[in-house]
């Protein structure tokens, strides 16, 4: 399988990779590690008439301290932020999340930035950005503009991202509570999840659901009953309350909120 | 529309145009005569035709030879020199019989290159986990794992001419 025709254009720079979003507008899509994007290139899914490569800015690949929060660049492979001790001490589920995306092979191509910016609903990273409650930068040819976790998915497939912007940092508070967990539930190695869940307990607990909905998803109602204190089954019992998973090939809803169930009473035993 | 790379596969550089939308596992087949690297599933997701870029496992199926350009491939043709010997995953693999049909045996090579440049004495959990993207079809894993335990094992290898077979 081969991708229809385009245009390559290399940005050596986040500015230059701007510039060239505002001179092809919807014609364009970046590309940075291509794992999302290039299988739905290679099905004609997708056929974008000027790829935009920002494979090659390396400021935007980088895990910094900054203070309250950790700053990941957009272009930072799996492979780093699964290895960093910076995000193991102090975002683990992030670092442990990452080393089960995809297998290796992904791991060293695919990004974090590019995975958010997939806003794929069966992703696991996207589950991890709303258990954590980060913030994503996004630049554009006005600037900068900072949009919370809860609004970067805004549909299938899409994202706060408009198009002619780029994501270029996402920001994790540092997590100061002990307890923590991702569960997937898949049939095979290296498949999507059914169902997933991430889970960080604190004092404002996040769960993040994979593959629960046409986005992915917060469990708001069993986040607001962890937060109160109810007992793990009660508030496992509450994983897809207010969700509307989808049914298909792996599962029909009714399977998948089983599975969402069952997968955060692991997550809270287990965390 | 071509565009210009230049790109190092097994140390030797090839700067040539290509069309943008060539993969890096078509542009080693058919532009670099490099068959050793199979197109297996051609969805990322078998491994069959996994190749180090600057040293780390990637699925050429999934990557652009132009975003590859002023980069360094090693293929499966890259691991032995021609006149041998074999590398120690390449004599594991010969030992322990880690291939049957042989389909997916490049991208175990690669796979498991990749691994043993990382950590030199994996244990079985980590070399199962790393091959978590190498599907093998003959479902031959077994072996394929303790042949990679043998060059773990076996870094030096045995000094084997090529070609004349033993």
């Amino acid at each position: 399988m081969i991708p229809a025709k385009f245009d390559y254009k290399p940005a050596s720079s986040a500015e230059e990779a701007i510039a060239l979003l505002a001179e092809y507008g919807d014609e364009a899509k970046i590309i940075a590690g291509g794992h999302s994007l290039l299988p739905l290139m290679k099905l004609r899914l997708a056929n974008p008439e000027v790829l935009i490569d920002i494979g090659g800015i390396n400021d935007l690949s980088f895990i910094e301290d900054k203070g309250d929060h950790i700053a990941v660049g957009a272009l930072t492979r799996h492979r780093l932020v699964e290895q960093s001790d910076l995000l193991k001490e102090h975002i683990p589920l992030l670092a442990h999340t990452a080393g089960h995306v995809g297998d290796p092979q992904v791991r060293n191509r695919g990004t974090i930035g590019g995975s958010l910016c997939h806003g794929d609903p069966a992703s696991d990273l996207p589950a991890v950005v709303l258990a954590t409650r980060a913030s994503l930068l996004i630049t554009g040819p006005n600037g900068e503009r900072k949009v919370e976790a809860d609004d970067f998915f805004t549909d299938f497939w899409e994202t706060a991202v408009a198009e002619d912007e780029l994501l270029t940092e996402i920001q994790f508070p540092k997590f100061t509570g002990q307890e923590w967990s991702f569960q997937k539930f898949n049939r095979r190695a290296q498949d999507w999840a059914i169902v997933g869940c991430a889970l960080q307990h604190s004092d404002n607990p996040g769960i993040g659901m994979i593959n629960m909905g046409t986005t992915p998803v917060r469990a708001s109602a069993a986040e607001a009953a962890l937060k109160s204190g109810e007992a793990n089954s009660d508030v496992a019992d509450l994983a897809d309350d207010g969700l509307s998973p989808p049914s298909d090939i792996h599962g029909q809803e009714d399977y998948r909120r089983h599975l969402s169930r069952v997968l955060l009473g692991r997550a809270l035993d287990n965390s | 529309m071509t565009f210009p790379i230049k790109i190092t596969v097994n140390g030797k550089s090839h700067e040539t145009e290509v069309d943008p939308r060539t993969l890096l596992v078509h542009f080693l087949r058919e532009d670099c005569q490099l068959t050793g690297t199979h197109v297996g599933c051609d969805t990322s997701n078998c491994g069959a035709c996994t190749v180090l870029l600057n040293g780390e496992a990637v699925k050429s199926c999934t990557v652009l030879t132009v975003q590859a350009t002023n980069q360094e491939v090693q293929t499966v043709e890259g691991l032995a020199p021609p006149d041998g010997p074999y590398t120690p995953i390449q004599e594991g693999f010969r030992q322990e019989h880690g291939l049957q049909c042989g389909y997916c045996t490049p991208g175990m090579l690669m796979a498991g290159t990749a691994l043993l440049n990382e950590i030199d004495n994996p244990s079985e959990e980590q070399i199962r986990e790393h091959l978590e993207g190498n599907l093998c079809r003959c479902t031959g894993y077994e072996m394929i794992v303790r042949s990679i335990q043998w060059a773990a094992e076996n870094p030096d290898g045995i000094p084997v001419e090529i070609g004349e077979g033993s």
